[in-house]
């Protein structure tokens, strides 16, 4: 009996969420009395095993196979069902991230059970785990537990605190055998964003600019603030279907969602749409002209201003702060 | 080609969220068809224009998804199927649609990567997985040629080019297409097209939901936060002091 987590790695590199859930799943596991381990899928990854351990694993099952080089639902579904069915753990979690919604229901598919889908909180209550997750664009939240085993989650990214690594740990490292069936969807290229900002997904600030940027050619105002912040740079429905930013950029309800510890909405009304992608930020800062605007009843911090004089400010004022 | 669409109705964007004895109140509230299920019913028309073929919507529901339903047939979608189903969790949903689809003959599955009430994003991808077809998820960009699916699909950072043979389950994001509006003309014809009721004893299946949902409950009332006054620099200098002192996240 043991809790998983599904380690995420990309070229190599081990994903945040994967170590925040790692975190968290240290305190369900030693609430519940079980042990903490992790899965690895990828190829050259198994100097990977020890940041696994410096965040709680013990036990680290580790598939290293040229076949898992790209990621393939398939694949890596197969490999994770097998794994579950021999090994039998009481709960299985992934990151919410375009991997592990791609990958995570096929898994819970395959081995039969039930899964909630973007939790923020998961704690123990009558030694039983309680998923809580937003649902209606975060209007509402739902507690619920899985009654099949093992109990599968998804979690969303930024929003558990990560522990401090204990560098010294080192966990039981199983290599696993891997013999893929009939894989028939396979990626042929990849077409990586150019930039070298920061993923929204994955942000600690953004910045964003709304309708009140009032056209594409104005964003590197926001640009300079992200850039002093060293932020990414998001963008509301408005900005996006004016044609100003790519869909990509878009925070809200059918944009990303995003969890960082800084937002700054800039020129961004504040529609309800617009909130639910970025309502879990820990801090949010409105610039706006207008006061009525409903950005204001969800900011922390807010200035009712024009942008334009704003902003540049504030970049100003930041960057005096990081030569200090 | 035959295409199956799996459709479901939501919540309008706009509604308010309200709880009644401990549940979301669906009173008065107005529903729409999942927009993410729209670019899907979108790109089987316009499949279907190019190739030919049926295509048949499918969704999970009670009595009020038959006006979904047929604003889908109005779009110009052939028929449609509704399976009438309690609220099932995902795993039973997809249960629900993988039988419900037994013996049909199609070549596609299109749905919507997620849908905006619960934003879970599974249903489609354990439909695929009980039907052992590949799945590709979060399609911007989608080409058909020689029994091949090639599918532009959205990461973190930017995009992925993935082939698969057909048949396949494709869920759409936005950008794939801009969903048509019904004409009069389509209004009048969905009202005679097909739409077909199943209950689940009919389909001859029995299945409970896995997740039981505990509580529902609404966020907090956020505090007021506080307006920054000042000249337009000085109010800027102020909040970036206050980021760094006060709130501690730069």
């Amino acid at each position: 009996m043991a809790i998983w987590v599904i380690a995420e790695q990309q070229d190599g590199i081990l994903k945040k969420v994967s170590l925040e859930i790692l975190s968290k799943g240290q305190k369900l596991a030693e609430e519940l009395g079980t042990e903490l381990e992790a899965v690895l899928l990828g190829e050259d990854v198994s100097e990977l095993a020890d940041l696994l351990a410096a965040y709680g694993a013990s036990k680290v099952y580790l598939a290293d196979d040229e076949e898992l080089a790209p990621y393939s639902s398939e694949a890596y579904s197969q490999v994770i069902a097998g794994l579950i069915e021999e090994n039998e753990p009481e709960a299985v979690f992934f990151g919410h991230t375009a991997l592990g919604k791609d990958l995570a229901p096929r898994v819970a598919q395959k081995v039969e059970t039930g899964m909630v889908s973007d939790i923020t909180e998961a704690e123990v209550e009558d030694d039983q785990l309680v998923f809580t997750r937003p649902i209606y664009a975060g209007k509402a939240f739902t507690k619920s537990k899985v009654l099949s085993t093992p109990i599968m989650a998804t979690f969303r990214p930024n929003v558990q605190t990560m522990s401090d690594a204990d560098d010294g740990a080192s966990a039981n490292v199983e290599e696993v055998d891997v013999d893929l069936e009939n894989i028939r969807a396979k990626v042929v290229d990849v077409q990586k964003q150019s930039g070298g900002r920061v993923l929204l997904t994955e942000a600690d600030i953004i910045v964003s600019g709304g309708r009140g940027m009032k056209g594409p050619e104005n964003y590197p105002v926001i640009e300079e603030l992200a850039d002093a912040l060293g932020a990414a740079v998001g963008a509301s429905r408005a900005a996006v279907d004016a044609g100003w930013r790519p869909h990509s950029d878009q925070v809200g309800q059918t944009g990303k969602t995003v969890s960082p510890t800084l937002y700054v909405a800039c020129g961004i009304s504040g529609a309800i749409q617009h909130l639910a992608g970025m309502s879990s930020s820990k801090y949010i800062v409105a610039i706006n002209k207008d006061e009525e605007a409903n950005i204001f009843n969800v900011a922390d911090y807010g200035i009712v201003n024009d942008l334009f004089k704003v902003v540049p400010a504030m970049t100003e004022a930041v960057k005096k702060y990081k030569d200090e | 080609m035959n295409i199956l669409v799996c459709l479901k109705q939501t919540f309008d964007t706009e509604a308010k969220v309200e709880l009644k004895e401990g549940r979301i109140n669906s009173q008065g509230i107005k529903n729409i068809i999942n927009p993410y299920d729209e670019f899907a019913v979108e790109e089987a028309l316009k499949l279907k224009e190019a190739n030919g073929g049926e295509v048949t919507i499918i969704s999970v529901g009670s009595d009020q998804t038959q006006e979904a339903l047929r604003q889908a047939l109005a779009m110009g979608a052939d028929k449609a199927i509704l399976v009438e189903s309690p609220n099932g969790d995902e795993y039973a949903t997809a249960k629900a649609l993988a039988t419900a689809v037994q013996g049909i003959e199609f070549d596609l599955i299109l749905g919507g990567h997620v849908a905006i009430d619960d934003n879970s994003g599974q249903v489609a991808i354990r439909l695929a997985e009980e039907l052992d077809l590949p799945q590709v998820n979060v399609v911007t960009k989608l080409e058909i040629n020689d029994g091949k699916a090639v599918c532009t699909r959205e990461i973190e950072g930017g995009v992925q080019i993935v082939e698969t043979p057909l048949p396949t389950v494709i869920t759409c994001q936005k950008g794939l297409n801009e969903p048509r509006y019904p004409s009069l003309k389509g209004i009048m014809q969905a009202k005679k097209k097909e739409l077909k009721r199943v209950g689940l004893e009919e389909l001859e299946l029995a299945v409970d939901s896995k997740v039981e949902i505990l509580e529902v409950f609404l966020p907090p009332q956020k505090a007021a936060g506080k307006i920054v006054e000042g000249e337009a620099e000085e109010a800027a200098g102020e909040l970036v002091r206050l980021l760094k002192e006060e709130a501690k996240v730069i």
